[in-house]
């Protein structure tokens, strides 16, 4: 079976406009989360987000900028940033795929021309629309941007959407169909609707006064998570076609693992056994024992049950060697990406394992008796020398649970 | 007042340059929108509607594939206002 190593990285996130800012701010424990100014926050039980922390129309084209959805523009900017950094890697265009997910779509694109089409009426429904609201339109626009034509695929599992496409996009090297894949996940969803649906379920963190410290995952004060927005891309790339161009190498994506809960629909279940299957799953499929890996970067989004569950699954996968390994919850800082979550936590996985240092998690004052794992808290956290794996686990509404495996790369 | 030819066309110029990003001076009336502009089919959709809004016509849908260029949208519109 191909290797499969990541060459390149791209982000535009909450904390940073690319993967550089992004990284050093999450390493000197940097939080996104704002108070919304915006007037229509004022009606909202949760008037907090993490939105970009640079605006995608200040780095993009005008006129591109105009027909694409936000989540799309920011798709772009990342994969760009991505491809850049792989090199621009010369690849046959049949043999170049795409994976990148959205876990809404573009709803916030469709709510604004449903409110101009009320206004105006219907001749005022821009030609746009459909491309810019419908969910695969941000791996579409990035499979033409780089004419990939081995595939452009479009995952949607809510806030594991973009594991999964990683995860897709290394099954598309793996059985030959391609020799580079650009995978990842925008998501950029802050707007009143949204925001009051998620509200709705209870999901939100309601910390409006003190919203840097609202994403507290793991914390006994946590009460929900904090909506965020932005675009991750990897580029994969096999790795002997990685090799033969002399790419840089970031480390090795050994393997992933999918589960689900079958529980409930927003619920995740109590004792995280879904989430420990994806794991074992994972580690079976990188061929790893539990004692390799050194780092989880959790999807810990902040939520009173799924904190605890995800603790729970992780234990019991790496047994006693759980002791041994360092958690972080990089939504401490960027808030919730949703579909784009998994993505950005991947690009800080992959950055942990080849710069061996863990990112720590903000707002963790007083942690949950239940949590009885290390957390990097406060500093970076030293990883070792030599060959050590990270996991990077991904969980959504619906019960989907996908962990993928990045493994130091010698 | 029904606007001129002119002005016709510099108020073409604006919303071609809005949104495609053409230079307006480009926008002259033997320009093709398709071929020489590169606009493609969907905002053409976007110039139409705009222009319908600024010039106060009604283009219908039918219409829309006669104009080939700027100066053919020029005369529609100059005859309908």
């Amino acid at each position: 079976m191909r290797k499969v190593v990541v060459t390149g990285l791209g982000a535009t996130t909450p904390v940073g406009g690319d993967v550089a800012t992004t990284w050093s701010g999450l390493l000197a424990g940097k939080s996104g989360v704002r108070r919304l100014t915006e007037e229509w926050a004022e009606q909202l039980p949760v008037q907090i987000a993490a939105p970009a922390a640079v605006e995608p129309t200040e780095v993009m084209d005008r006129v591109e900028a105009r027909k694409l959805d936000r989540s799309e523009q920011m798709a772009l900017i990342a994969a760009r940033e991505a491809w850049r950094d792989a090199g621009a890697p010369e690849v046959d265009r049949d043999r170049l795929g795409v994976a990148v997910a959205s876990g809404i779509g573009g709803a916030v694109t469709l709510l604004n021309a449903w409110d101009a089409m009320k206004e105006k009426g219907p001749r005022r429904v821009s030609p746009h629309t459909i491309p810019a609201i419908m969910p695969n339109g941000p791996a579409a626009w990035v499979g033409l941007e780089f004419g990939a034509r081995a595939g452009v695929h479009a995952t949607v599992s809510a806030c594991a959407s973009s594991n999964e496409a990683i995860a897709y996009g290394m099954e598309m090297i793996r059985s030959g169909r391609a020799d580079v894949v650009v995978a990842g996940g925008a998501e950029a969803v802050i707007h009143p609707l949204p925001i009051a649906a998620f509200a709705a379920m209870m999901a939100l963190s309601k910390r409006n006064d003190e919203p840097e410290r609202a994403s507290r995952p793991w914390d006994k004060g946590r009460d929900g998570f904090v909506l965020g927005e932005g675009a991750a891309v990897v580029v994969l790339e096999a790795e002997e076609h990685a090799r033969a161009r002399g790419a840089r190498i970031y480390c090795e994506l050994a393997g992933a693992g999918m589960s689900a809960d079958g529980h409930h629909i927003a619920q995740p279940e109590p004792e995280g056994r879904g989430a420990a299957r994806a794991m074992r799953f994972a580690l079976a499929d990188a061929g790893l024992t539990p004692d390799l890996i050194a780092h989880v970067n959790a999807h810990a989004t902040s939520t009173p049950q799924g904190d605890v569950a995800e603790v729970k699954a992780i234990r019991a996968v790496l047994g006693e060697h759980a002791d041994n390994v360092v958690l972080t919850s990089t939504k401490s800082m960027t808030g919730h990406l949703l579909g784009a979550a998994g993505a950005l936590e991947a690009v800080a996985t992959i950055l942990a394992v080849y710069e061996q240092v863990a990112p720590p998690t903000i707002n963790l004052d007083d942690p949950d008796d239940e949590v009885d794992l290390t957390i990097a808290r406060g500093e970076p956290y030293k990883l070792p020398d030599g060959d050590f794996a990270a996991l990077n686990n991904s969980f959504g509404f619906g019960g989907h649970n996908i962990a993928l495996v990045f493994r130091r790369y010698a | 007042m029904a606007a001129s030819q002119e002005e016709i066309l510099a108020g073409l110029a604006e919303i071609v340059n809005e949104v495609a990003g053409v230079p307006a001076d480009e926008v002259q009336l033997d320009k093709s929108f398709t071929d020489d502009l590169d606009i493609d089919s969907l905002s053409m959709v976007e110039v139409v509607v705009a222009a319908e809004e600024k010039f106060g016509v009604k283009i219908p849908d039918d219409d829309v594939k006669n104009l080939r260029t700027v100066g053919d949208a020029v005369n529609y519109i100059l005859k309908a206002a």
